[in-house]
């Protein structure tokens, strides 16, 4: 083993930054053996902006820490560039991690902060100079270098974490919900900051968050994550548009799940037919009789008073309720398949509402965008 | 923002004007509090001064400054000044080292038996002193130790080590644990880490309780005379000479640690304040 952490094995071309293969995790506590992280298996390219997203307690930020070194798996193995560092310390694994807290020494400028990790390599005084120098450029703290950490701004205090992670060129850069303590304003313009970062210095970012939009934003892919296991992995669009459970349509953003049983089906598509002149049309290989749950987004779906022409998707319901958000107008239909819909109509023309309050109406959209859960 | 800084104007005018008797009666109050609070020292040092003819130190008999010059002529009391304070130097270096170890322990760890380690803590900080130096007596007359110089040691790193363990513990508790973490993620070992980042951030803790351990373990009468057998501290030595008369030397020597004393408390508030 290499005692430095800069100095490393060869890297391949096509080798992972980081690889998780079957990696569980029990705490013990009291007597209980608590199941934090279930099985996870995952692959983060080189260079990739990779989120593990999910509410509190689905294991995302120990999954983390297992990247990291702070907790060790139970079960399975982590890879870093290929070399197994399970058992590996954390001050020996050539990643680094932004805390949620930031954790910045209190007692330590900028400057020393930030040249702390290049420093116990023992990097030459004038190269940790021109480095910290460089990267509180990045982060535009210039000229702040001898201010106490307490002397900042969170959201200074936030790019402090930052240069003093990237500082060192890590393998791979940890972000543990880094956003979370920002107000809403700038928490935006750092997503928008961390983005450009990650480009600039094209190291591989893991970005641990529980705000959908957060990692929707930022991401290349995103594994959603519940209950200790990774439920769907992918690129934000195809979470958002095809979430592949019921947890993830549910978790990102908002989402219409309808369910019933397969009435007829052929070349590639089933039809569920609720009632007269209704249709649900589901791109999938489902045989007649067999029960389908799917779900549609609420802005692909149209509202209208009469039935839609066409072999489209068209759902009668009753209008509950009535938002009005500016860009769009937020209806609340109850179908008569019993299931509460949500639809996002655009407000482009002056023309008003197109239905109000306990008006019955035809839901219709793009069978395209009916998506069976679990396919 | 002029109406603000009106408002903030009248705001302490009227509560002026209302608290007048009450600020005088306050000041009058504090002054009281400081002079009798000092009464005693005053009267130490001035007799320190004393140009006391026979062996009572007890009435003015003019000003002078020669037991200064004479202040190690009473060769006991000087044996028992420096039992006293290398006795007091060892004991707060031993209980800061490992006081500082227990106080880390229980602030950033959960281990079996922490709970009963804090109370046993408390309760060496709030049992009797007749009761821990006969006990400790006895313990010693039990495994056969002579009394003397070495088992006062003992006897005053048990008692000041409480002080820093819980001063240190607090200190702990406040602290992000991941901090700590974060000095490691960035290359640094355990020991390192503790160095750099750690022992820095709990330092005016340690410095704290090690100057409690020094100011109980320098004055320690009770438990001391349980256990020290035939060696005599600074104040056994008083004890047992105020039968017959104290030389002006004990006020001496009580005076320059007063000064001591005094000039610590007020470098530590200087470092605090420039720290902060």
């Amino acid at each position: 083993m290499t005692d430095t952490k800069e100095a490393g094995t060869p890297v391949g071309a096509d080798l992972a930054a980081i690889e998780l293969n079957g990696v569980k995790k029990t705490f013990h506590a009291h007597g209980d053996a608590v199941a934090a992280v279930k099985g996870i298996d995952v692959s983060i390219g080189e260079g990739e902006f990779f989120s593990l997203l999910g509410p509190s307690g689905c294991g995302k930020t120990t999954t983390m820490r297992m990247i990291a070194g702070f907790d060790e798996p139970t079960e399975g193995e982590v890879f870093l560039h290929g070399r197994n560092v399970v058992g590996v310390p954390p001050n020996k694994r050539d990643v680094n991690m932004v805390f949620q807290s930031y954790a910045l020494f209190p007692h330590m400028s900028v400057f020393e902060n930030v040249a702390f990790g290049l420093r116990r390599k023992g990097v030459a005084k004038s190269e940790v100079a021109r480095r910290v120098g460089e990267m509180l450029e990045i982060v535009d703290l210039k000229g702040r270098e001898k201010r106490r950490p307490r002397e900042l701004s969170g959201g200074q205090q936030q790019r402090v974490a930052l240069a003093r992670a990237l500082v060192n060129r890590p393998r791979a850069l940890l972000l543990d919900e880094p956003l979370g303590a920002l107000d809403l304003k700038l928490r935006q313009a750092m997503q928008v900051e961390l983005k450009r970062i990650q480009r600039e210095v094209g190291i591989t970012f893991v970005y641990v968050t529980h705000d959908q939009n957060e990692a929707l934003t930022m991401s290349d892919r995103i594994a959603v994550m519940n209950d200790g296991r990774i439920e769907q992995l992918g690129t934000p669009r195809e979470i958002y548009e095809r979430p592949a459970t019921t947890f993830v349509a549910g978790f990102i953003g908002t989402s219409n799940v309808l369910s019933g049983t397969v009435a007829r089906a052929g070349a590639g598509r089933a039809v569920i037919e609720p009632g007269l002149g209704e249709r649900i049309v589901v791109p999938c290989t489902a045989a007649p009789g067999e029960e389908i749950e799917l779900t549609v987004r609420p802005e692909k779906i149209d509202v209208r008073s009469d039935p839609p022409a066409g072999d489209g998707c068209a759902l009668r319901g009753t209008v509950t309720e009535v938002v009005y958000l500016g860009m769009f107008t937020n209806y609340n239909v109850t179908t008569s398949t019993g299931a509460e819909v949500v639809v996002f109509v655009q407000n482009v023309s002056s023309a008003d509402d197109v239905a109000t309050r306990g008006d019955s109406v035809w839901l219709s959209w793009d069978p395209r965008h009916s998506y069976v859960i679990g396919a | 923002m002029t109406s603000v800084a009106a408002e903030e104007s009248t705001g302490t005018a009227s509560r002026r004007t209302r608290g007048r008797w009450g600020d005088r009666l306050l000041f009058g109050y504090t002054w009281l509090i400081i002079v009798w609070l000092c009464l005693p020292i005053a009267v130490m040092i001035a007799f320190g001064f004393n140009d006391t003819k026979g062996r009572l130190n007890l009435t003015w008999q003019g000003f002078t400054v020669k037991w200064y010059g004479r202040l190690f002529s009473v060769p006991d009391l000087t044996t028992a000044l420096v039992n006293s304070l290398t006795i007091a130097l060892v004991a707060t270096a031993v209980s800061a080292v490992l006081g500082t170890l227990i106080g880390l322990a229980l602030g950033r760890y959960r281990f079996r038996g922490q709970g009963a380690l804090n109370l046993v803590q408390f309760a060496a900080i709030s049992a009797p002193e007749t009761v821990m130096g006969a006990s400790l007596l006895s313990f010693f007359v039990q495994l056969n130790v002579g009394r003397g110089y070495w088992t006062i040691v003992i006897a005053h790193i048990m008692f000041s080590l409480s002080f820093v363990a819980v001063t240190v513990r607090s200190r702990v508790l406040t602290l992000d644990p991941a901090i700590d973490e974060a000095a490691r993620d960035l290359g640094a070992t355990g020991w390192t880490a503790f160095r750099l980042v750690t022992l820095p951030m709990i330092f005016p803790a340690v410095l704290a309780g090690g100057l409690l351990a020094f100011a109980l373990s320098i004055d320690d009468f009770i438990i001391t005379s349980f256990n020290s057998g035939s060696t005599l501290t600074f104040p056994l030595w008083i004890w047992g000479a105020q039968k017959n008369g104290l030389p002006p030397q004990v006020n001496v020597m009580g005076t320059l640690i007063f000064v001591a004393g005094v000039l610590l408390a007020v470098g530590n508030a200087l470092l605090a304040r420039r720290r902060r």
